[in-house]
């Protein structure tokens, strides 16, 4: 069984930062990957980000993945194991791990899950037939992959996520038919949604997807406008020729391993599901357990960087690193975050930390 | 072709599979699980726990955070025993 200070399940903006952090506090830190590469879902983001310098404003995604991973590869408090997968948690601490068909052990002194979210999936009659994808599925098969899938698509989802891929198809050359959303505003930032508009992509608000056609692959779908209660209108139904359709209608936390460590969780459906109970430092209700990024409420990659951040610096805090930096380095961070979640686009954030705060003084 | 709604992808099962078992009485999450397999396979539930869960809360008119979950095990993706017992899988195949 191998043994190390801090390991950190999941390279991601949350991870990598995370490592940072704990690392340049002076604690040994395992970073854990289950892909052949670091970055998490950076490494597919062609787009640019938003807001302030610190947060890598005007640069892309897989630009800052590979400045952060390099940072990590040249710390000698971290070492890293690629193409690897966290399999659980047992309850004297150890974990067990798979990389390349082999089986391992390892015990942490502290844990930091950054294990993101995956995307959710919509029922509807013929909903598994082939081409029938996530919307983040298809951004990693282009942008990582250089893989096309598919001519003509139908984009589920107006949020960030949907508008964001239907714009990437557009720049790959691929049709997208129409972006279908099923409640009557746009979720994604006027500046995604304004881009696709002017490239002559209708948004269909208040429409959904009634069912797919097809014989060994999609090849059309039923569209419908639906009411206030999500019901179809009669007489609404149409249908478009697609051989490509795109889901995008959120995620949810990868937090099977929070479950087998016994952290206690909630349901916070504005944070995308169950996520774990923890205090302003990321940490869980089982001392040394800490979450960043998605997997501790779905929000973007920006406030995820600031959570690993703060997991990291509280972790390496934990193990008795940077006592004299820590409390003004987290202070910091916390301001950071809280700038983030200002303004309109954090009201969802903030209104389920509030709901998650709530329910873990309930708890206590 | 016919149009099924299919719920659990990895256990092949349809929506209305387990509307009906809903339907005879079982309210639970781990009941629906133990009669059905409803979850159980490769992708231990990540792509269906969301939608039965949905299905539970809708048919007992509570919300879904009043629903008991399933116990989580290891492991979170499928392994060869072979490889959890140590043996040298390309040894044993040259």
């Amino acid at each position: 069984m191998d043994k190390t200070e801090i390991l950190i399940v999941g390279s991601g903006p949350a991870g990598l930062k995370g490592a940072l952090a704990a690392a340049g506090q002076g604690a040994r830190v395992t970073l854990v990957e289950r892909d052949p590469f670091l970055g998490g879902q950076l490494v597919k983001q062609t787009h640019m980000f938003f807001g302030s310098k610190e947060h890598y404003a005007s640069e892309r995604g897989f630009k800052i993945a590979e400045k952060l991973g390099k940072a990590v590869k040249e710390d000698p408090n971290i070492n890293i194991y690629e193409n690897t997968t966290v399999l659980g948690y047992y309850e004297d601490g150890v974990l067990s791990l798979e990389k390349e068909g082999k089986f391992s052990t390892i015990k942490p002194e502290a844990l930091i899950m950054a294990t993101g979210a995956q995307e959710n999936t919509l029922m509807f009659p013929n909903c598994d037939l082939p081409s029938i994808y996530g919307a983040g599925a298809v951004q990693t098969l282009m942008n990582v992959h250089g893989i096309l899938p598919g001519k003509k698509v139908a984009m589920l989802g107006a949020g960030n996520i949907g508008v964001i891929v239907s714009y990437q198809l557009l720049q790959a050359g691929v049709e997208v038919l129409a972006i279908i959303e099923a409640l009557p505003n746009i979720g994604a930032y006027h500046v995604h949604a304004s881009k696709v508009r002017r490239m002559g992509v209708p948004i269909w608000t208040s429409h959904t997807v009634l069912s797919a056609h097809g014989r060994e692959t999609l090849e059309k779908i039923t569209v419908a406008e639906i009411d206030a209660d999500f019901k179809p209108l009669a007489g609404t139904e149409k249908e478009l020729e697609v051989d490509v359709l795109c889901i995008a209608v959120g995620l949810t936390p990868l937090t099977e391993i929070l479950f087998q460590a016994g952290c206690r969780m909630a349901y916070i459906p504005e944070l995308g599901g169950h996520v774990p109970l923890c205090d302003e430092t990321l940490e869980t209700s089982v001392k040394n357990i800490f979450v960043a990024g998605d997997v501790s409420g779905i929000e973007e990659a920006s406030a995820a960087m600031v959570e690993g951040t703060l997991a990291g610096l509280k972790a390496a805090y934990n193990l008795g690193y940077g006592r004299d930096s820590y409390g003004e380095l987290v202070k910091a961070a916390r301001l950071e975050l809280d700038a983030l979640r200002r303004g309109p686009a954090g009201e969802k954030i903030r209104s389920g930390l509030e709901r998650l705060n709530l329910a873990g003084k309930e708890a206590s | 072709m016919c149009d099924k709604t299919i719920i659990c992808r990895c256990e092949d099962l349809t929506a209305e599979e387990i509307r009906e078992w809903i339907a005879r009485g079982y309210s639970g999450f781990e009941e629906i699980k133990r009669v059905s397999r409803i979850g159980m396979g490769a992708c231990q539930g990540r792509t269906c726990r969301r939608h039965l869960l949905n299905e539970l809360a809708r048919a007992g008119g509570i919300s879904p955070a009043e629903i008991d979950l399933s116990t989580f095990r290891p492991p979170t993706k499928p392994i060869n025993f072979a490889a959890i017992a140590g043996v040298d899988q390309d040894a044993k195949n040259s």
